[in-house]
């Protein structure tokens, strides 16, 4: 087997549950919750079928969860969970606790809407949410981008100048629950890309005394976020370096951000996870009209890629971004803002237009993005350089 | 641009309309093909209509939406017919293949005023006297593949097979290849 590539029909959930078992973690604490209880319920089947060695912690709840990792992790265990929606939300202070503690805890996140009104639908809200927990984030377009971000995300999180948890998340239903053709990976080349086991500096163990976690005050609380955030930094060229690698493994091209007919473009979309696929479908129709279009595709959303955008985005006209999420009394829609953000004071950049899409589930159809498109050249002609506007819904 | 064909099922619960869509997938990839294959996901329940969706081209695509407009519709539950639109969004000149027991004139004329092919064959009849139970969901795959050729028969029966060991199995391959017969 090693060396083949084989081309197998995954579900996007399937993908990522099959990776996992490639990269075979010492603990897998979770706990279901659609549209991601795929994910763990076929990796109790390899677990009960003695395929991994994994220990597998069936839980109470996410807090317990998430808990239950963070204590793996602390004996330098390689841990994985996946959750989506309240399942991530009920993490979100143990999320902090895993970042603080510096355990390089992988989480697949499948991505759907927040409760009320309830709904298990496609949304990317519940992990943008998360960008200030000091998790690298990433999203995936495909069931093959869950699948390789899967293995990916361990090489990150564990690299000793990183040493941060990772979460990396494909929208519910139309990536976690759609088939699609998946190139898979032998489990030598798994095993050749990242340790057959972490590398660990320092770990709990009973043994020896040590404690973890303790109460910091003003004395360091501040020194030990700021290291949090160094290692933030670190992981722009952590990533950049391993999507490389991983590139080279796999034969295919994996970057942080991936630009798809920019070259001469002079406007652009902008978008991340399965939306990303529709911009690009819809650069192909306008550009049999002989629109001068393209797409960029945000992969990496935390540590955020603010200068590689910058270099994409220089010289275009106008950007349509495209942001499957919910925001409230914002300036912008939430990759908007940071986009504004990484663009505000430098020349030669877009007017940006955020387009607030796609919540529970709601498809924003190939004809309405192309229309959002002209809404967003409209603006640029008209002289409006940052517009947000919530679009598919009835009014 | 590729060349995508955009399939709709129309089922009920428990019909496996979501097995179909799924194996016509899966033969698809075995030939090298791009696919994107999912259920609409509601509050389902056995006997409720449901669909599901294969959106499948020879070359890569970038897709990722719902299907709103199929150029085919299988319809798995003749039952269907007076309780679900199912030639909703159907393109006009596209493809209709029926589960149908009864005249072709009679199913002709039910879809008065849709510019579409349309095809019949006894699923059911043909699922409870080769599988032994009315589970026509594979049997349609078998009609809908003569009719629109959207994968090789050979690929179906093998992910047919992989899917379901033994003489389960090889009973749904001959109501397959059954249907891929007869359907008129």
């Amino acid at each position: 087997m090693s060396g083949v590539r084989q081309v197998v029909g995954m579900t996007g959930d399937e993908a990522v549950a099959h990776a996992v078992k490639l990269v075979n973690p010492d603990v897998v604490a979770a706990y279901p919750i659609t549209p991601q209880t795929i994910i763990v319920e076929r990796y109790s089947d390899f677990v009960n079928n003695g395929e991994v060695d994994t220990s597998f912690i069936s839980v109470e709840s996410e807090h317990s969860a998430m808990s239950a990792c963070v204590g793996a992790s602390l004996t330098g265990a390689r841990v994985f969970t996946a959750t989506a929606s309240a399942g991530l939300a009920l993490m979100y202070e143990i999320l902090y606790v895993a970042s603080g503690m510096r355990c390089p805890i992988v989480l697949a996140v499948a991505n759907r809407a927040f409760s009320a009104p309830i709904n298990i639908h496609g949304e990317c809200t519940d992990q943008l949410v998360c960008r200030d927990a000091s998790w690298v984030s990433l999203f995936g377009e495909s069931a093959q981008e869950a699948y390789d971000e899967t293995i990916l995300s361990f090489k990150i999180a564990e690299h000793p100048d990183v040493m941060l948890p990772a979460m990396f998340g494909i929208e519910g239903f139309i990536v976690t629950h759609a088939l699609e053709r998946v190139e898979t990976l032998s489990k030598q080349q798994v095993e050749d890309f990242i340790p057959a086991s972490r590398i660990v500096r320092d770990r709990f163990c009973p043994d020896e005394n040590k404690t973890f976690g303790s109460l910091v005050l003003q004395d360091y609380y501040m020194e030990i976020k700021r290291q949090q955030e160094e290692a933030m930094q670190n992981a722009f060229k952590v990533t950049k370096d391993a999507m490389q690698e991983f590139s080279e493994l796999s034969g295919r091209k994996m970057e942080i951000i991936e630009k798809y007919q920019l070259e001469d473009a002079d406007y652009a979309f902008v978008s991340y996870g399965a939306t990303a696929g529709n911009a690009k479908a819809v650069v192909n129709r306008l550009r049999a009209k002989g629109e001068k279009v393209g797409a960029l595709k945000i992969r990496l959303f935390r540590p955020f890629p603010s200068l590689d955008i910058f270099q994409a985005l220089s010289g275009i006209k106008a950007a349509t971004i495209l942001d499957r999420s919910a925001t409230f009394g914002s300036p912008g829609s939430i990759v908007q803002t940071d986009i504004a953000s990484a663009l505000y004071g430098k020349e030669d950049v877009p007017s940006l237009h955020g387009y607030i899409n796609g919540l529970g589930g709601r498809v924003l159809t190939l004809p309405e993005i192309e229309e959002v498109y002209e809404m967003s050249k409209e603006y640029n002609n008209i002289g409006m350089t940052s517009t947000t506007d919530w679009v598919g819904y009835r009014k | 641009m590729a060349e995508i064909t955009d399939v709709r099922i129309n089922g009920r619960g428990g019909q496996g309309a979501v097995t179909a869509s799924r194996l016509l997938a899966e033969a698809a990839i075995l030939e090298g093909q791009y696919v994107h294959a999912f259920p609409n996901f509601g509050p389902e329940r056995a006997g409720a209509p449901v669909t599901s969706y294969a959106r499948i081209s020879p070359e890569p695509f970038y897709e990722k939406t719902e299907v709103y407009e199929p150029h085919i519709v299988v319809v798995i539950d003749p039952t269907l017919l007076d309780d679900v639109p199912v030639v909703e969004g159907l393109r006009d000149g596209g493809t209709i293949v029926v589960n149908y027991d009864g005249e072709k004139d009679t199913l002709v004329k039910h879809f008065e005023g849709v510019h579409a092919n349309i095809y019949k064959v006894a699923g059911s009849i043909i699922a409870t006297e080769e599988i032994g139970r009315n589970v026509p969901n594979l049997v349609m795959l078998g009609a809908l593949i003569k009719v629109a050729k959207l994968v090789e028969i050979e690929s179906l029966t093998k992910v047919t097979l992989n899917r379901f060991k033994g003489v389960l199995g090889e009973k749904n391959v001959v109501a397959i290849k059954r249907a891929f017969e007869e359907v008129e």
